[in-house]
């Protein structure tokens, strides 16, 4: 049978829309409301609360618990200072993506990590020789992302900590209404917004806790099909859809290496040794042969096509994640494996995998598009990503 | 004198019927003669006992070639292909160990079990999807003789290193591994939990006269995994009406094709005259010409009995005599008036629609097969489960049910030979076993029916009871199988061609023999 996280006495009766979905294994809300553009709204507009409590996450500990990390994921986490979280990609021998996840230092000799996938034998296997305990802590830790523009403030108004003082992928311990919680300044909205980690017993109170002082502050709990929209408008990919696995993938075709993927700013070949190293040090020295950038879709080629059939454009409202070809020209030159309309830009947005040829920012192309049942091809072009990134995030 | 064929098939097995329906598909005038009194060989469903209907013997289909169900078109003439989705394996302590259908279900499981593992299965299946690929185009492809440097065979060689290319190094090392490991060492690389690896090292004895720690079985391993990966076709499961209901559908079809099949005419002899085939003398006395016959037979049989041995190359016939056979395994059919409760899942869940597995440790097979390698029936044998009635409803009256037990090891060579005390014997080891996993199993049986190789034999005609026609050892595979230089379905007799599981791949419902026999009989094309 599937499994309920910790919050699901919480979530299934707010969940009137019966839409449910697997994440890892358990059964989380689709959206919570029978429309979920609220849910959306409260994420750039005020607070979401999200229960993320599916992820897979590891407590590793020890003497080498560095150093072991650094073996595994390409970050540099010996420079990883205590207090701060890393996002990191980590990868085969080959170079090719295995899965990816947040890296928090909680002290010197201990880190959490989070992936969507398991990965105990993974890092088991790598864990030879390093005076390190790698726990799997995903059933007895819950997670809530708390994401918006008032996320800050429902924080305040129910934490001891110095939420002020917590920087821009940065952790704090903190008391939330008397429970011991870790806060770290992180998302997957890539707007202002936090994740909360604690022991899942604990999950009821700081559920009520946040929903009852967050009433003040517009926040709404939130389901996936919002936090997919705000994820796909910050770029950041998903396993699975945007990317697959190399533990998974049954062709080379299907792995993509950090910096097919985008993420080659993830890649320190200067640390020693890591898993991929070489792989990934040769490939860093000629270009690579595909890039994963953002797409827009322009608008009026929309009008036109919808147009001809006696329609106004008819677009999805949720992303959808099936694979569509990209052109240039008469050439298929790559694939969207995510898109959809952001309700906030107005703007149709593609996350495509490209020849690295046609990514410059700028270079016209033309994605497939369905229209009553024909396919048809629309004009769209390569922009700069995030595709939206307020100020906030940071701040 | 009865009218002529272009070619008469001894043995309506599913090999023969397959090597019929296209041969008769391609125009040939074909005849099938079948000793008993309906078609299927192995693969035949009865009432046992009335109202209980059985696959008496072959009761699972994983391997039937999806190109035959194509070509023949299959679920046309009735062949209805049910899931069989889980295997459950219940622990000597009460626990137990499942693998269900569902990729979270069964991760959250075995995690239950072993986290590690957990994530070590699905890079398991992973490999064996790679290996089964790579190693399934095989069988369907005629075997090359490796000594051979005809241009014909150094092609078909080529084909072959083209399919390990493919693999990749690291792959290549893990398809040595299951040339050469025994199933418990090769899975021992991967697992941890006892009962899965028992589980996993089963598939690798079924048929064979080995233990999980003989060497060789990890292929046995993957020849039984290449059902799994057909399992994305959904060819993996329980025939409607049992396996007797596919002997069937092949059957329609070869008829549909023109072919006429005869039950109850059993063949004597096959007439030869100057090294070549005329065609066969039934029991009866009755003879039918043909320049061509195809023997469904195994290979002892064929070659020791239909043909006179003389007419053989001496070192041919040798070889054949040495084939092994060695049969191993019994069956068990009950017919429950109430299902089985077993104490680690009671109650009538999704397992009884599953396999369910007698396999707590690899020792616990092992033991089983110490008991046979000095001529014993294992006290506590190895299981394998299904109860039909539960998947197809017609298998049995209202609310009651049959129960399948496929067992191993039962050695056809028994200590003293089996008589029918010692068949009583095995069925109430049989029962004794599964009843301390499922309790009320004693109360539920209304009848039984207990099958020893050596009923095999006398039933189905299959050597030493082997049920395929032949160990599925690596030394008896491939180019091997049956005799050098003979992988090819002919004999050294012109006329005569061989088309049962003693050839290349053989084993299972498969039904590739026949297929690749009718190819060559049509000189090449089918």
């Amino acid at each position: 049978m599937l499994k309920t996280t910790p919050f699901h006495a919480r979530t299934s009766a707010l969940c009137v829309s019966h839409a449910w979905r697997r994440w890892a294994g358990h059964v989380v809300a689709s959206s919570y409301e029978l429309v979920h553009d609220r849910e959306y709204h409260a994420i750039r507009g005020a607070a979401a609360l999200f229960d993320v409590s599916p992820l897979y996450k590891y407590l590793v500990s020890g003497k080498d618990a560095a150093r072991f990390l650094d073996r595994v994921v390409t970050r540099d986490v010996a420079r990883c200072a205590v207090g701060q979280v890393l996002y990191t990609p980590w990868c085969d021998e080959a170079g090719k993506v295995l899965d990816d996840g947040t890296l928090a230092r909680l002290d010197e000799t201990s880190f959490r990590l989070t992936a969507a996938e398991s990965n105990l034998r993974w890092l088991h296997l790598n864990a030879a020789g390093h005076d390190v305990t790698i726990e799997d802590v995903s059933a007895s830790t819950a997670a809530l992302a708390l994401q918006g523009p008032n996320s800050r403030a429902v924080l305040k108004a129910t934490c001891d900590a110095d939420i002020d003082a917590i920087g821009y992928f940065r952790l704090a311990e903190a008391r939330l209404r008397g429970v011991p919680v870790t806060i770290t300044r992180t998302g997957y909205t890539g707007d202002l917004g936090y994740e909360i980690w604690l022991a899942a017993a604990d999950a009821l109170p700081v559920w009520d806790a946040l929903v009852e002082a967050g009433a003040a502050f517009g926040l709404v709990p939130a389901g996936i099909l919002a936090l997919d929209m705000a994820r796909l408008e910050a770029a950041l990919v998903l396993q699975e859809v945007d990317y697959i696995s190399a533990r998974r993938a049954l062709i080379g075709q299907q792995t993509s290496s950090p910096f097919e993927l985008g993420l080659g700013w993830t890649v320190r070949l200067e640390k020693p040794g890591f898993v991929g190293q070489a792989a990934l040090a040769s490939e860093a020295r000629r270009p690579a042969a595909w890039k994963l950038v953002g797409l827009e879709v322009e608008w009026d080629a929309l009008e036109r096509l919808w147009g001809e059939v006696g329609l106004t454009p008819v677009l999805p409202n949720v992303v959808v994640r099936s694979s569509v070809p990209i052109y240039a020209g008469a050439d298929q030159v790559g694939y969207a494996t995510s898109h959809g309309w952001s309700p906030l830009l107005k703007k149709y947005l593609a996350l495509a995998h490209l020849r690295s040829q046609f990514t410059e920012p700028g270079t016209a192309l033309e994605i497939e598009m369905t229209v009553e049942h024909r396919r048809r091809r629309a004009a769209a072009r390569v922009v700069a990503t995030p595709f939206y990134d307020p100020p906030r995030k940071r701040s | 004198m009865a009218v002529g064929y272009d070619a008469i098939v001894v043995g309506g097995g599913h090999n023969g019927l397959v090597c019929a329906a296209y041969l008769a598909r391609a125009g040939r005038r074909v005849l099938v003669l079948e000793r008993r009194e309906r078609v299927g060989g192995a693969a035949v469903s009865e009432e046992v006992f009335p109202g209980f209907r059985f696959s008496v013997f072959s009761y699972v289909v994983s391997l039937l070639r999806p190109e035959i169900i194509r070509d023949l078109e299959l679920p046309r003439h009735g062949l209805h292909i049910l899931p069989l989705e889980s295997t459950l394996t219940p622990l000597p302590d009460g626990g137990y160990l499942a693998q269900w259908g569902d990729h979270d279900q069964n991760r959250h499981e075995l995690a239950r079990h072993s986290p590690r593992d957990a994530d070590a299965y699905d890079e398991f299946g992973r490999l064996m999807y790679q290996m089964a690929r790579a190693v399934r185009p095989i069988l369907g492809m005629m075997p090359p003789d490796p000594t051979s440097l005809s241009p014909r065979e150094l092609l078909g060689l080529l084909r072959l290193t083209n399919y390990f290319r493919d693999l990749g190094r690291a792959r290549f090392h893990e398809l040595y591994r299951l040339m050469t490991m025994s199933s418990a060492d090769f899975l021992d690389r991967w697992f941890e939990c006892e009962p899965l690896k028992a589980t996993k090292s089963a598939s690798g004895i079924i048929g064979t006269f080995l233990g999980p720690r003989s060497p060789g079985t990890a292929y046995v391993l993957l020849h039984h995994y290449m059902g799994e990966i057909d399992g994305v076709f959904r060819a993996w499961g329980f025939a409607k009406g049992g396996t007797g209901a596919v002997s069937e559908a092949i059957a329609a079809a070869a008829r549909r094709f023109g072919a006429q099949i005869r039950t109850s005419a059993s063949v004597a002899r096959v007439l030869t005259r100057g090294g070549r085939v005329r065609g066969v003398v039934l029991e009866s006395g009755e003879e039918i010409r043909a320049p061509t016959v195809v023997s469904g037979l195994d290979p002892r049989r064929t070659f020791l009995q239909l043909v006179d041995p003389s007419e053989l190359p001496d070192r041919f016939v040798d070889g054949i005599r040495r084939f092994k056979f060695r049969g191993s395994s019994g069956k068990v059919n009950l017919a429950l008036g109430e299902l089985p409760d077993f104490t680690c899942m009671p109650g009538r869940g999704p397992h009884l629609r599953g396999a369910i597995s007698i396999s707590p440790s690899v020792d616990y097979i092992e033991r089983a097969y110490e008991d046979a390698k000095y001529g014993e029936f294992s006290r506590r044998p190895y299981m394998d489960v299904v109860i039909p009635s539960m998947i197809d409803p017609a298998m049995a009256p209202p609310g009651q049910h049959v129960m399948s037990v496929f067992v191993q090891y039962a050695p056809y060579h028994l200590n003293g030979g089996w008589t029918d005390e010692r068949r009583e014997a095995f069925g109430d080891a049989v029962v004794d076993t599964l009843a301390q996993y499922a309790p009320n199993l004693k109360r539920a049986i209304l009848h039984r029916q207990v099958i020893t190789p050596v009923d095999i034999e006398r039933m189905t005609g299959l050597s030493e009871g082997n049920i395929f026609q032949g160990e599925l050892a690596l030394h008896q595979l491939f180019f091997l199988r049956p005799a050098p230089a003979w992988a090819r379905y002919t004999t050294p007799l012109r006329g005569l061609f061989q088309c049962g599981s003693g050839t290349h791949p053989g084993g299972g419902i498969m039904g590739a023999s026949g297929r690749l026999a009718a190819q060559v009989v049509l000189g090449g094309r089918l």
